[in-house]
């Protein structure tokens, strides 16, 4: 069935059709609406959920861990600001090996106030043990809120599902939903082992020495490295009932392209409009949409970006004293590998900044020269 | 093995009264079986009978029975 | 088995072991093992940074025979309304759903989430077991130690010179159904108001005085009795809040000087005789509140304060007759 619908309304009826059993959030510009709506849905009775209205993002997130430890789907959605004040306990989150899904709605860090976008708030939790996944468009953010509910009960890790500030929480697109039966033929209610339950008393994250918690950390880890053929799996299945097959890294136009830039977010779907110019004009020009951030798909990019002949990511945010996170993660996989090609970083679109076709062909035109330096700061005004 | 850090026992291997260096003892003959040394342990190291009997195995010799018991027949003598 | 002794005035079964690793004497061990026997077996616990984090035993061991999940050390209140919710949506009805903490993590940085649970009176029990400072992190200062204390940080030339936060009535500000006080040295008022409690809907919040011998710089032998004076002093006056009504439940008729609970513990030992004058006059003067709380309350709910119900149970232990 396709609506018409805002990123936010749509993170809120993915939350309903994956049913979601609790949700506790906290309002931030721009994720209001998916809050005021899931409390709609739950006020007249078509989601079956307790949304808990707790009084900040930390209390959200950690009542959503509380909720999973218990054996319930739990779900909640934040930004920027928030996602930050639940920073502690994403690593509780994780480390609990709980399969709580949370959508984040990019938008930049204070101070200054801001509220536009970019990817600082999600790429700062990458060493949480969240999952990572980078939405292109809000049928992307409807099916990968799905796909992650699947994932995150089978690996028990969390995972968050990203989406830009304003051009997809408040930009209306049509997003085709599936039937709640098909919904849950993909996603069944959660079988949850290892619960806080009365029946089976236990205690939960009591003190670990040394001896042990190197070996907890290890498990996770591989829960990680495991998710990612579970990924596939689950992208083929979904891709099956609905005909939408996602993938980890998402390749444009790439096969004899020269050079390719690495994007991602809404970026990623205005540079295809950039490579179809560019190749209209005779360039071999390719993209590559990064959807999965974390598990970071190592081999996908290594398959797809090794024996080019250049490399341009794109990153929408910066780590302070070195570069923009994708490429550094980028650079990482192809490291020491035959055909590895040169990686040069461009920072742009903090803070909203819009990243048109123009300034994407740009980039790609940048990166050509010989001299191109390793890391640039695009469109800085001087 | 759960993947995360979940209670697989108890803690009751553990046999805390090494921890003490006074231990106590009572007089039987002036136990009058009010049972506030077992209401009073922290360590649950009375047992709940008449008369009550210290758990040793347990006891970490704090000494509240001795100062709690109405009729001051709990004595702590110094030694395990 | 044997029969039961027929002495005794507090249930017999207990829900956690020995082995644990509280020290010797420890307020807080007592208040969980009450605290446990008015609860039952269909339990969950909570637990945010304390003492307890500590007590109940290192992975992959528990001395709890309810679970127990550890949670982050502001996040008790918020874990135990997550839990609530997710129990109740899996379909486990009636489960006690406890959130047990210390004094730091209910007064300072476990406020917040605190608040807002009663703000929105979720279905959990909140027990907060004081022991007046940080006592898991070495004794340092908390908005629950009382005026005059020696702590690691406010060490006796520097002590701590703010009153103690009145947890009592900002819980009551929050218009929940059932705020008490209960201390350990005196078992059955604590297990019936915890039975109280927990059949209640709605936030419940019980804080319960609990001594701490090494915190407290006081031999282990006398950690019931020190509790047992502070409630006589009057230092920690043991009472119900029942929507907003004020009702006492100890009304001690012998007034034992402060100074004779003080002078059992060595952080108050620094003390002037006119400092120990101060807390008097501050433990007076609290009394005097309490009283008057009383009378008003029960005159704007229409009760007569003679015939109210006290939690306080029928037997009354040797030990309690000799003050009354």
């Amino acid at each position: 069935m396709k609506e018409v619908v805002t990123g936010n309304h749509t993170v809120s009826h993915a939350a309903r059709v994956g049913r979601a059993q609790v949700v506790a959030a906290y309002p931030i510009t721009p994720q209001t609406q998916v809050v005021e709506k899931i409390s709609e849905f739950v006020a007249d009775g078509i989601m079956d959920a307790k949304f808990i209205k707790v009084e900040s993002e930390h209390s959200a997130m950690v009542a959503c861990i509380g909720a999973s430890a218990a054996g319930a789907r739990a779900f909640t959605a934040t930004s920027s600001q928030g996602l930050a004040l639940m920073h502690e306990v994403l690593h509780w989150a994780a480390n609990a090996r709980l399969p709580i899904v949370l959508a984040n709605i990019n938008r930049a860090m204070g101070p200054p106030w801001t509220i536009w976008t970019d990817q600082i708030d999600s790429l700062s939790q990458r060493d949480t043990g969240w999952m990572q996944f980078y939405a292109e468009s809000n049928q992307d953010v409807f099916d990968s809120i799905l796909i992650s509910f699947k994932v995150a009960e089978q690996v028990l890790l969390p995972a968050m599902v990203v989406l830009d500030a304003f051009f997809l929480s408040h930009t209306a697109e049509p997003v085709d939903f599936p039937e709640q039966e098909v919904a849950d033929r993909f996603l069944p209610p959660r079988v949850a082992e290892y619960t806080v339950d009365p029946e089976h008393p236990a205690a939960f994250g009591g003190l670990t020495g040394p001896d042990h918690y190197y070996e907890l950390k290890y498990m996770e880890h591989n829960a990680m490295l495991e998710a990612r053929e579970v990924i596939e799996r689950t992208t083929r299945e979904y891709g099956d009932l609905t005909g939408r097959y996602y993938k980890m890294v998402d390749p444009y136009r790439c096969e004899d392209a020269e050079t390719v830039l690495v994007v991602s977010g809404t970026i990623a779907s205005t540079t295809k409009d950039a490579v179809d110019e560019a190749r209209d004009n005779g360039k071999k020009l390719g993209s590559v949409k990064m959807w999965t951030f974390r598990p970071f798909p190592r081999e996908e990019v290594r398959a797809l970006l090794l024996g080019k002949k250049r490399v341009a990511v794109v990153d929408r945010n910066i780590s302070f004293g070195q570069e923009g996170i994708f490429c550094t993660e980028t650079k990482a996989s192809l490291y020491g590998r035959d055909g590895a090609p040169p990686v040069r970083g461009f920072i742009a679109g903090l803070g909203g900044r819009d990243v048109k076709v123009r300034d994407l062909l740009a980039i790609a035109e940048a990166a050509e020269e010989e001299d191109c330096p390793e890391f640039n700061w695009y469109g800085v005004k001087p | 093995m759960p993947p995360m850090a979940m209670s697989l026992g108890r803690m009751s291997w553990n046999k805390t009264g090494s921890w003490r260096n006074v231990t106590p003892v009572v007089d039987y003959e002036k136990c009058t079986r009010c049972m506030l040394c077992w209401k009073f342990c922290p360590d649950l190291a009375i047992t709940c009978t008449e008369p009550p009997e210290i758990i040793l195995e347990y006891c970490k010799g704090c000494g509240v029975c001795a100062e709690e018991c109405p009729v001051k027949c709990i004595e702590m003598k110094e030694g395990l | 088995m044997a029969d039961l002794p027929k002495k005794l005035t507090i249930p017999a079964e207990e829900y956690m072991c020995s082995g644990h690793l509280a020290c010797q004497g420890c307020g807080a061990a007592l208040a969980m093992r009450y605290a446990l026997k008015a609860l039952g077996p269909n339990t969950v616990y909570t637990v945010p940074a304390c003492c307890w984090s500590v007590i109940d035993g290192p992975f992959p061991f528990t001395t709890l025979g309810v679970p127990l999940f550890h949670i982050a050390f502001e996040a008790a209140a918020a874990s135990a309304c997550g839990l609530a919710a997710g129990l109740e949506m899996v379909g486990k009805e009636g489960v006690n759903v406890v959130a047990w903490a210390g004094d730091g993590g209910t007064a300072d940085i476990g406020i917040q989430a605190l608040s807002g649970a009663a703000e929105r009176n979720d279905n959990i029990l909140y027990i907060c077991y004081d022991n007046e400072a940080y006592m898991n992190t070495g004794v340092q200062r908390s908005s629950s130690t009382p005026w005059g204390a020696w702590t690691t940080t406010t060490p006796a030339r520097h002590f701590k010179n703010r009153p103690k936060k009145n947890l009592v009535d900002i819980m009551v500000a929050h218009q929940i159904p059932y705020v008490a006080t209960a201390a350990m040295a005196f078992p059955e008022d604590l297990v019936a108001k915890v039975k109280k409690a927990k059949d209640i809907e709605g936030t419940k919040y019980m804080q319960i005085f609990a001594s701490c011998p090494p915190g407290w710089k006081m031999a282990p032998e006398k950690s019931v009795e020190v509790v047992r004076l502070a409630v006589n002093a009057r230092v920690w006056p043991l009472l119900e809040v029942e929507r907003g009504v004020y009702k006492i439940s100890r009304k001690p008729r012998k007034r034992t000087p402060v100074a004779e609970y003080l002078k059992l513990q060595g952080r108050f030992s620094h003390l002037t005789e006119e400092q120990v004058n101060e807390v008097q006059k501050m433990v007076d003067n609290n009394w005097k509140r309490l009283l008057f709380l009383e009378e008003s309350t029960h005159e704007m709910a229409g009760i007569p304060l003679e015939g109210a119900k006290a939690a306080s149970p029928k037997k009354i232990d040797p030990k309690l007759k000799a003050d009354l």
